[in-house]
């Protein structure tokens, strides 16, 4: 709207002030000039304007008004499981978006209403409200400190020191009732955390099919999960020993084996590790064939598995532990014990 | 003395309508009336970054709402059930009750999809603006005093914010959180000493035991939130007593407010905003999926996806943890597990160092004056590069924590960044600081140019002699006036140390350390004197440009 349309004596008389704040006072030119003069809006000049405003906020209200009967709509008439093609998002749950957008309509409009209510047609002139300090004034504070010591002095704590003493160690006592409150939060460690559910003779079973693993099935160059024999998906703690019994498996050629006693501990180059990381226990999924590496997704701590499993990069502190196995009667492969160390991440009292 | 009460009570029951007579009602008895004589027109200085903490306020709201409406379809258990839901890829899969309250939640309650994700967007939000309006308040110094306890109720919002929002993506019990609740158990166990006892206690058992689940659900929907609800009241509450902070200007000074009354300006625009925030989270939750556990899965132990990241706010300790190196020392029978503790311990204290910075300010300054108005991040530039340093930091450690991503995005070697950040955590923040000093004392400089020599007005003057000259005009008194508005602290010395007879006394340590402090913040290097009013008459005085 140009300033041609505004009634001419609705416009603000000239300021008289405006002379005075170009003008650098003598004494200091970077004095404070005051609050600078109020400026019309063109809703406060022209009622036109002021209607038009008033128009746009009663629409973003109606606006919301039947978004949300739009939004009561699509949760009544909208199938939970239809999905639908947006552009550029893709497919998506159509109740969703729909009951999505309405809702941000809804609330949207209500919001903007609101907004360009108070910034075009309520009053926009700036007002000062005085500061005073935060603390209080000295008569105050020395009422106070006189009260605090009448009330002190009655009280009779300062005399008498056998109830002070007393009540101070019966409120330091009694929270410890809390604390031992909390002891069955958990049972002790004990020895819980060396141990895994692998015993001598436990037949390895391969976490994918279910079934127990033979020599012939580890090909050179392929990684497989496997789990004790016995522990079922089912088991009320399987999600506890699985936590620390999961073992990677992989076929290297024994000429390639650096480390001495994992060799020893394989059967035909066929070596089980523990697949829980040693840094915070991420399980390790990720494994290069060529180098026989493998990598935690977590945190990246990388290990040699033709060497011991030494941790070649990352945050990992030390080697992931090794299984020793062998082959059974039946020809599967099968745990010559426990691991000889704990698994997972370190503890105080690992050692 | 009774008769007048009994006049007014009389008459107010008689004429008034009926919202005065229930306000005069709730006054009798709640003291209402007191309350907003000092309240009601209360003014509230106008500027945009003094939205960022409505954000969080209103953020947190959302989140309570939403996350009531949750708590009335979720089960906090982790008994394993067999999964029957809509969702045909996971049928017959076993899960926890927990993923499958979740699951229930997101496919067959109408609705829910969308509350969950208001929720879980909100917090983000809520976080991030907490992150951005911590910065506004500090690089615009509006902590000093009397506000530096609010300062510590809002860090406090920020650190609890954090662990709600970890204990809340957390219960769905999915793929990815269960990996991030092993990791948190993983940096229990290297506690020296407890550790293992701890984690113990907190999962009753060993990991994952068949409990975290349900007292995570009371430690994220009950006792964190009520800590922060009351925080939050605390934190308004000072608002309002301390009244509002105000940039320099034009009629504004340390002993006024200058803006629009809270009623009913802002109430229209506060309450309006409220909805605005509202409705662009639920937008966004219509159009944006966020932590679709359905494509996660439930968890397992021994399952694990790539790319698994926490959510933003607690990526700077997943880079700690990445970048750290392997350190472990066994002795005794015992390991110590530094390659885990010491990123823990760094944890609370890269958070501590911003808190504690207020008070290490108000030492070094030694003033205890109440401050109203807002600093220009460039007037405060050793302050300033301290912030900026500790954005860097911060920042240094989210690539660290995001450190596979970057590698598969950019195509680059993951031991390269892994090395960058581990160099890049004790070199970039100190980069970061002298540049930002740098840049603080350029606009310094330029503000003085401006006010002694005025705006660069774009037009060239040729001279009768053939010089060539940029017209500069003078700043209006309102701008000159803000341009010196704010005070230069001069360093503090530590005085005589001989007194009056001669006797030499004793310099304490501190008071040494405060000097060079002191003259590191306001000295000749760290600050451009601003200009004088004998500088502005010199040169206005004088004749021609220069």
């Amino acid at each position: 709207m140009s300033s041609q349309d505004i009634p001419e004596e609705n416009l603000p008389a000239e300021q008289d002030a405006h002379g005075a704040v170009g003008v650098a006072d003598d004494k200091d030119p970077f004095a404070d000039p005051g609050l600078p003069p109020h400026e019309h809006r063109v809703q406060d000049i022209d009622e036109r304007a002021a209607k038009r405003s008033e128009r746009v906020v009663a629409m973003l209200f109606t606006l919301s008004m039947l978004a949300t009967i739009g939004f009561i709509a699509a949760y009544v008439g909208v199938p939970h499981d239809k999905a639908i093609y947006v552009f550029p998002i893709g497919h998506i749950n159509a109740l969703n978006f729909s009951l999505g957008l309405t809702l941000g309509v809804a609330l949207f409009s209500i919001g903007a209403g609101a907004v360009h209510w108070a910034r075009t047609l309520m009053s926009d002139v700036e007002m000062v409200d005085e500061r005073h300090p935060i603390e209080a004034p000295p008569e105050v504070r020395a009422k106070v400190m006189d009260d605090w010591k009448q009330g002190a002095k009655e009280s009779v704590i300062g005399r008498r020191k056998l109830i002070r003493n007393t009540m101070l160690g019966a409120l330091t006592l009694v929270p410890l009732a809390g604390v031992v409150l909390l002891r069955d939060l958990g049972p002790l460690p004990g020895t819980k955390l060396r141990h895994t559910m692998w015993r001598k003779g436990l037949q390895l079973v391969n976490m994918n099919t279910n079934e127990p693993l033979r020599p012939e099935d580890v090909a050179v160059g392929s990684l497989t999960f496997a789990k004790p024999e016995g522990l079922e998906e089912h088991d009320e703690e399987f999600q506890t020993e699985i936590a620390k019994a999961a073992l990677m498996i992989v076929r290297i050629q024994p000429d390639n084996i650096k480390d001495k006693r994992e060799l020893e501990w394989s059967h035909e180059g066929i070596v089980a590790y523990s697949k829980i990381c040693t840094h915070v226990g991420c399980p390790i999924s990720l494994y290069e064939q060529q180098t026989h590496h493998v990598l935690c997704p977590c945190h990246q701590s990388t290990f040699d598995l033709s060497d011991g499993a030494r941790v070649i990069f990352g945050p990992a502190g030390h080697a992931l532990p090794q299984l020793r196995i062998g082959v059974n009667e039946e020809g599967y492969l099968e745990a010559l014990g426990d691991f000889e160390e704990p698994v997972g991440p370190a503890f105080w009292e690992r050692g | 003395m009774s008769t007048t009460t009994e006049t007014t009570e009389s008459r107010a029951r008689g004429k008034a309508p009926a919202g005065e007579k229930l306000a005069d009602w709730a006054d009798g008895r709640l003291g209402i009336y007191s309350l907003a004589k000092a309240n009601l027109r209360k003014i509230f200085p106008d500027h945009w970054s003094f939205m960022l903490g409505e954000i969080c306020l209103y953020s947190f709201i959302i989140i309570i709402l939403t996350g009531v409406y949750l708590t009335l379809f979720f089960h906090p258990s982790m008994n394993e059930v067999e999964y029957h839901g809509s969702y045909v890829p996971l049928q017959g899969q076993l899960m926890s009750e927990a993923f499958n309250s979740t699951m229930h939640i997101s496919f067959d309650v109408r609705g829910g999809l969308l509350i969950r994700q208001i929720h879980h967007w909100a917090a983000l939000i809520f976080l991030a603006g907490m992150f951005v309006h911590m910065m506004r308040v500090f690089f615009t110094g509006a902590f000093r005093k009397p506000r530096e306890v609010n300062w510590l109720f809002g860090f406090l919002l920020f650190v609890l914010g954090m662990f709600t929002g970890f204990t809340g993506y957390s219960l769905p019990d999915d793929l990815l959180s269960g990996t991030g609740v092993r990791f948190m158990e993983g940096a229990i166990l290297s506690v020296p000493i407890v550790g293992t006892y701890l984690s113990f206690f907190l999962f009753g058992g060993e990991f994952p035991g068949g409990d975290f689940v349900a007292r995570f659900y009371s430690i994220h929907v009950l006792l964190l939130p009520g800590i922060m609800l009351g925080l939050v009241v605390a934190h308004l509450i000072l608002v309002f007593v301390h009244k509002h902070t105000q940039y320099a200007g034009p009629g504004k000074n340390n002993n006024n407010v200058v803006g629009m009354p809270l009623f009913p300006v802002y109430t229209a625009k506060a309450g309006g905003f409220f909805f605005l925030v509202f409705g662009v989270i639920a937008a966004i939750a219509a159009i944006a999926s966020i932590n679709p556990i359905w494509s996660m899965g439930p968890y397992r132990p021994d399952q694990v996806s790539t790319g698994a990241q926490p959510d933003w706010y607690m990526g700077f300790s997943e880079g700690l943890i990445r970048v750290m190196p392997g350190w472990e020392i066994n002795f005794w029978g015992h390991t110590l597990v530094l390659g885990v503790f010491i990123p823990l311990v760094i944890f609370p204290l890269v958070l501590v160092a911003i808190a504690v910075y207020p008070f290490i300010e108000a030492w070094v300054t030694g003033d205890r004056r109440e401050h109203h108005i807002l600093d220009r991040p460039r007037n405060a530039p050793t302050r300033t590069a301290f912030g900026v340093a500790w954005i860097t930091w911060y920042m240094v450690l989210l690539v660290g924590g995001g450190n596979d991503l970057w590698a598969t995005h950019f195509h680059l070697s993951i031991n390269s960044i892994t090395w960058f950040v581990r160099v890049a955590f004790f070199v970039a923040p100190v980069l970061a600081f002298i540049v930002t000093k740098r840049i603080c004392l350029g606009l310094q400089r330029r503000d003085k140019d401006k006010v002694l020599h005025g705006r660069e007005s774009g037009i060239i003057k040729r001279l009768p002699h053939g010089e060539f000259i940029e017209v500069h005009e003078p700043l209006s008194q309102d701008a000159l006036h803000t341009l010196t508005a704010h005070e230069q602290y001069k360093p503090a010395e530590i005085g005589p140390t001989v007194d009056d007879n001669g006797v030499e006394r004793k310099v304490k340590g501190s008071e040494k350390l405060r000097a060079k402090l002191s003259e590191a913040y306001f000295g000749e290097e760290s600050q451009i004197a601003k200009p004088t009013v004998e500088e502005y008459k010199e040169i206005t005085s004088g004749h021609g440009h220069h």
